[in-house]
């Protein structure tokens, strides 16, 4: 029942939010909701820690294990970015437009409830039909700053992404056909993966290519990740913590589910085209990195590079690549919106998102330094944090199967994003203090207080809270997350 | 031979003309210059779907498809096009969108190729499935279409021809859809159809909101963000 709660929490929301009495009923109930939520989604992950089903409306409505854990990470990210769009949204925009304000929290409930329902629906037509609606309510939030490069990137992103939509449409209608001359279950993951030991081989073959590239647009996968940079750099920090850390997340959930369907097919078809486009978005976007001169760009190249192991993981098949795969997964979520949030404060308190611009962030607002600084560490791997502890096991579980070429590659790849990241944000971290002026400085048209010292508190909450998983998971998994790991990893099969 | 026999030997004659004409829509948006006959083209694309919808709906007595042909017809060739020249503005309409990335003699071989290209796709899948005549036209148009319509989003440079091309994309979706997945449920169809909706709402009020940003809607010269 909790699934349904969760979806009926969320379109209410995003309904209260419009409501025109005072100026703190949108983020309050938005903040009440996304809470709600992810108290929901908890209970839902913890009942099927234990490999069990949550079922709220058979074929249609149910949740694995798999899947509880995409909606346990977009229920936390959505609840710490809507707690850091109290204090950022109220800095940003002028206070009198409260009819912006009160607009931009209902189009975020609108898209936390797209994302949220990616995992819970079972049936393929509806989970292609949330994917679609991931874009078309987040088109607004990315163009929400209204300048021309904003409209470009919003333009870009419905575009491309539409384009990936529709491609994954034709690959789920293939898929469709050859079930529907197989068997009479229905068209669910579950009845998926039982029916496709039946089906001609041509079918999954021809489908998987449309679902894996249509649907890799939207995951951003090189080459057609053009878009993603853009887009997760030009929407407000809070949107942008959503777009980079889950929404891609949740779309390459959907190419994951796909993967059992190859179990019992001689050829590891699936798995090396997983390889393939993991190895190039990984490779091309740790190069590009480098060359980033936007500190939101450099994190969102990143998230290029993550997609990228992640689909390597996926791809080198075995329990123990899995595992690390789910284990990046959860990562990369955490991390990355912790990224995110630290580049929004960084962006409050210099006004710029040029990395040339900024000299000794450290003096100029040390708080903003400190969390840039562990943002940095923590999604390049640096040992205590989360993510390196998961890249590790994915190269241990690689050296151990022997697929030594793809893992020198992979372990190259992203030695050279870490000095990537962390040579850009030492520039502009240390040194001697100064913001070189380019353009004016102004964010949404309104002029930035130049060294600002206070920044919002409930930025700093959201901060706070964040990056608890991002060191603890580094250390310690809690077991039931273990368990919910295990299953998650166990249901991609041998791969 | 009785009527009945006679309309079921005529039904895939009509439907292979339907396919025929849609397949020849898909090539006139990668090619017209007019932004108005783009639009009607897409709107005669539309009603040619639900020609294809309203035959098979007949040969495999099947309400779903009448309903798929309703929707068809009452979003896609009147409430879309009715959107998108109120979001976009009628100044626009007139005009001619002088350059594309690929000149257009270009342009249509490339289209050519890509619609050999998708019956070569197309073709073993219809073999392995033993598919019968209405699949045979379907299947490679629908894909072709969708092709077609990336790669017109590709070339065109201004809004309203991207749009479209998107819009030609799930069309040709569609087109396949109606032979291969003519008993998807209900409430998936509905949800498309609202879907298709949606996209030309969000897009056509982007398209609005670059028109009074930066006085044209030629999206395919916004070049601030890149790498360098």
């Amino acid at each position: 029942m909790e699934l349904i709660f969760i979806l009926i929490i969320s379109s209410l929301a995003a309904a209260l939010s419009l409501i025109r009495v005072g100026k703190r009923l949108a983020p309050g109930v938005t903040l009440l909701g996304t809470l709600a939520v992810f108290l929901l989604s908890w209970r839902a992950a913890l009942s099927t820690a234990a490999g069990g089903e949550v079922i709220a409306l058979r074929n249609w409505i149910s949740c694995d294990s798999f899947s509880a854990l995409i909606l346990l990470l977009v229920a936390f990210v959505g609840l710490v970015a809507a707690i850091f769009s109290w204090g950022y949204i109220a800095t940003t925009v002028e206070a009198t437009d409260d009819r912006k304000i009160r607009r931009y929290y209902s189009r975020f409930n609108l898209f936390l409830l797209s994302m949220l329902a990616v995992p819970i629906f079972s049936h393929l037509a509806l989970v292609w039909i949330a994917v679609e609606l991931t874009t078309l309510l987040s088109v607004f939030l990315v163009s929400f700053e209204s300048t021309p490069q904003a409209l470009e990137a919003a333009w870009k992103y419905v575009v491309l992404t539409c384009m990936g939509a529709a491609l994954a449409l034709f690959g789920i209608l293939l898929l469709y056909w050859g079930m529907s001359f197989s068997t009479q279950a229905a068209f669910t993951w579950t009845g998926l993966i039982a029916a496709a030991p039946k089906m001609p081989p041509v079918f999954l073959h021809t489908a998987f290519l449309f679902i894996l590239v249509g649907f890799g647009t939207k995951v951003g996968l090189v080459p057609m990740h053009t878009w993603l940079p853009d887009a997760h750099s030009q929407a407000p920090s809070p949107i942008c913590a959503l777009l980079s850390g889950i929404e891609t997340t949740t779309v390459l959930y959907c190419i994951m589910r796909l993967l059992p369907m190859f179990q019992n097919i001689a050829t590891s078809y699936a798995s090396r085209w997983f390889i393939i486009f993991g190895l190039i978005s990984a490779g091309v976007a740790a190069f590009l990195l480098i060359q980033a001169k936007d500190y939101k760009r450099l994190f969102a190249f990143s998230t290029v590079e993550n997609m990228g192991i992640i689909l390597v993981a996926a791809g080198m098949g075995g329990y123990d690549a899995h595992f690390g795969a789910m284990l990046q997964i959860v990562s990369h979520a955490v991390t990355k919106s912790f990224c995110f949030f630290s580049a929004g404060i960084t962006l409050l308190a210099t006004g710029t998102r040029d990395i040339g611009a900024i000299r000794g962030l450290i003096r100029i607002s040390p708080l903003a330094a400190i969390f840039l600084v562990l943002g940095g560490l923590g999604i390049a791997g640096a040992p205590p944090f989360a993510v390196f502890l998961s890249e590790f096991s994915i190269l241990k579980a690689g050296i151990i199967n022997g697929q030594y070429l793809v893992i020198g590659l992979l372990a190259l790849f992203i030695v050279v994003a870490f000095f990537g990241i962390m040579y850009q944000i030492n520039r502009m971290v240390f040194g001697s203090p100064d913001i070189i002026l380019i353009e004016a400085r102004t964010l949404f048209g309104r002029p930035i207080i130049s060294r600002r010292k206070i920044l919002p508190v409930t930025c700093i909450i959201a901060l706070i809270i964040t990056i608890i998983p991002v060191i603890l998971f580094g250390i310690y998994l809690p077991e039931q997350l273990y368990q919910l790991l295990h299953h998650a990893a166990s249901s991609l099969g041998r791969g | 031979m009785n009527g009945q026999d006679l309309l079921l030997s005529v039904l895939p004659k009509l439907n292979a003309l339907a396919g025929g004409i849609f397949l020849l829509t898909a090539f006139g948006l990668v090619a017209i210059r007019q932004m108005l006959t783009c639009l009607r083209i897409y709107v005669f694309q539309s009603l040619l779907l639900a020609v294809s919808a309203i035959i098979l709906g007949y040969h495999n007595a099947s309400i779903h498809l009448y309903l798929v042909a309703a929707l068809t017809i009452a979003f896609k060739s009147m409430l879309i096009p009715w959107l998108l020249r109120h979001t976009v503005g009628y100044e626009n309409y007139a005009k001619r969108e002088i350059s594309q990335v690929v000149n257009i003699p270009t342009s249509l071989l490339i289209a050519v190729a890509i619609a050999i290209f998708s019956y070569c796709i197309a073709s073993p899948l219809l073999v392995a499935a033993g598919a019968g005549v209405f699949e045979k036209i379907n299947l490679p148009v629908g894909m072709a279409s969708l092709l077609l319509g990336a790669y017109t989003v590709t070339v065109r440079r201004e809004a309203v021809p991207q749009v479209l091309g998107i819009l030609a994309m799930e069309n040709g979706a569609f087109f396949a859809g109606v032979s291969i997945a003519s008993n998807l449920p209900l409430i998936a169809e509905l949800a498309a159809a609202f879907d298709v909706l949606i996209i030309a709402l969000v897009m056509g009020l982007l398209a609005m909101k670059i028109h009074q940003a930066i006085g044209k809607t030629a999206v395919g010269e916004m070049i601030a963000l890149r790498e360098e």
